[in-house]
């Protein structure tokens, strides 16, 4: 199982933060992100359907998967993968969330831009290495 | 101060170490009234009208409202979102009014004639308490500021429309 990319999306659909692990060989550059940005529309229509956050797996590219989850206000962090781990993907995205909570809670940070916070950024990657195992 | 190896305070963890708890729950008045007297006097010196003054409050309580729908939303209800207008409103009338302002609001009644209209009321509102406004701003209420966390929340929960007059708190809105 391996995770390829990870962007939260804000409410204009700007990127509000992204990691990126892996890029396949001989793929244009930045496949992953716009795939990500392709399957938004999707996620539109989920997010009125249900109450629940986590919207699991919404679209799929080839052999890859795009799972999402929705915040309260609307904030979507989008994870492209090649396989079906709900349980890891749903832990990963709960504790982003989490993480995403306490960087609103900072009174400096602007909601809807870009998190430049390099303590979230570390943050995220250990939440990676433990759900993905690296 | 002590300082750790980054230079930073040893006792201050960064923002994204600390727990996410409840928290004390309650600040005193005093410090309430004097921060917001404080930003109530900003807001003055900048505006020019007594409209411009009421939405300038209302965009500092904006910033909060935000903050407040994802931070309760997640202490008080998990993994579930609103998607809904009438248990968001619900939801906003009783715990986030009692987790701002110590009780709920006092009521929430719905417009006779246009079914999109709302009004929240509260008789007592913690803004107004210590603010004395004078004859010549007419309307004017701090209450603004409370209006504008309801507008933060509506609106980053993707409804749309707020009009706020004062006296009790109007809402005015469309899905």
């Amino acid at each position: 199982m391996s995770v390829l990319t990870f962007i939260i999306v804000g409410k204009r659909d700007n990127p509000l933060y992204e990691l990126v692990w892996q890029m396949r060989k001989d793929e244009p550059a930045h496949l992953n992100q716009f795939v990500i940005h392709a399957a938004l529309d999707i996620v539109e229509d989920h997010v009125w359907s249900t109450q629940n956050m986590f919207l699991k797996t919404v679209d799929k590219y080839n052999d890859l998967y795009i799972s999402a989850f929705s915040t309260a206000s609307n904030v979507k962090l989008m994870l492209l993968h090649d396989s079906r781990s709900e349980d890891s993907i749903k832990g990963f995205l709960s504790d982003v969330y989490e993480l995403y909570i306490k960087t609103l809670c900072n009174p400096f940070y602007d909601v809807g831009t870009v998190i430049h916070s390099t303590s979230f950024d570390a943050r995220v990657k250990s939440l990676a290495k433990k759900y993905f195992g690296g | 101060m002590q300082s750790g190896s980054s230079g930073r305070p040893k006792r201050l963890q960064p923002l994204v170490d600390r727990p996410l708890s409840k928290g004390k729950g309650e600040v005193t008045l005093s410090a309430f009234g004097f921060l917001f007297s404080e930003m109530v006097q900003k807001c003055q010196n900048k505006a020019r009208t007594v409209q411009e003054l009421e939405s300038r409050l209302c965009n500092y309580g904006e910033h909060v409202g935000v903050r407040v729908l994802e931070l309760l939303t997640h202490r008080e209800k998990g993994l579930k979102r609103e998607t809904r207008l009438i248990p968001l409103l619900s939801f906003l009338t009783g715990s986030v009014w009692k987790t701002l302002f110590g009780r709920p609001a006092d009521a929430l009644e719905r417009h006779t004639q246009n079914e999109d209209e709302y009004m929240i009321t509260d008789k007592d509102p913690i803004t107004n308490k210590f603010v004395s406004v004078p004859s010549d701003m007419g309307a004017f209420s701090c209450a603004a500021f409370v209006a504008g966390i309801i507008q933060g929340m509506i609106s980053g929960a993707d409804f749309v429309g707020i009009r706020f007059s004062c006296g009790c708190i109007w809402i005015w809105m469309e899905h």
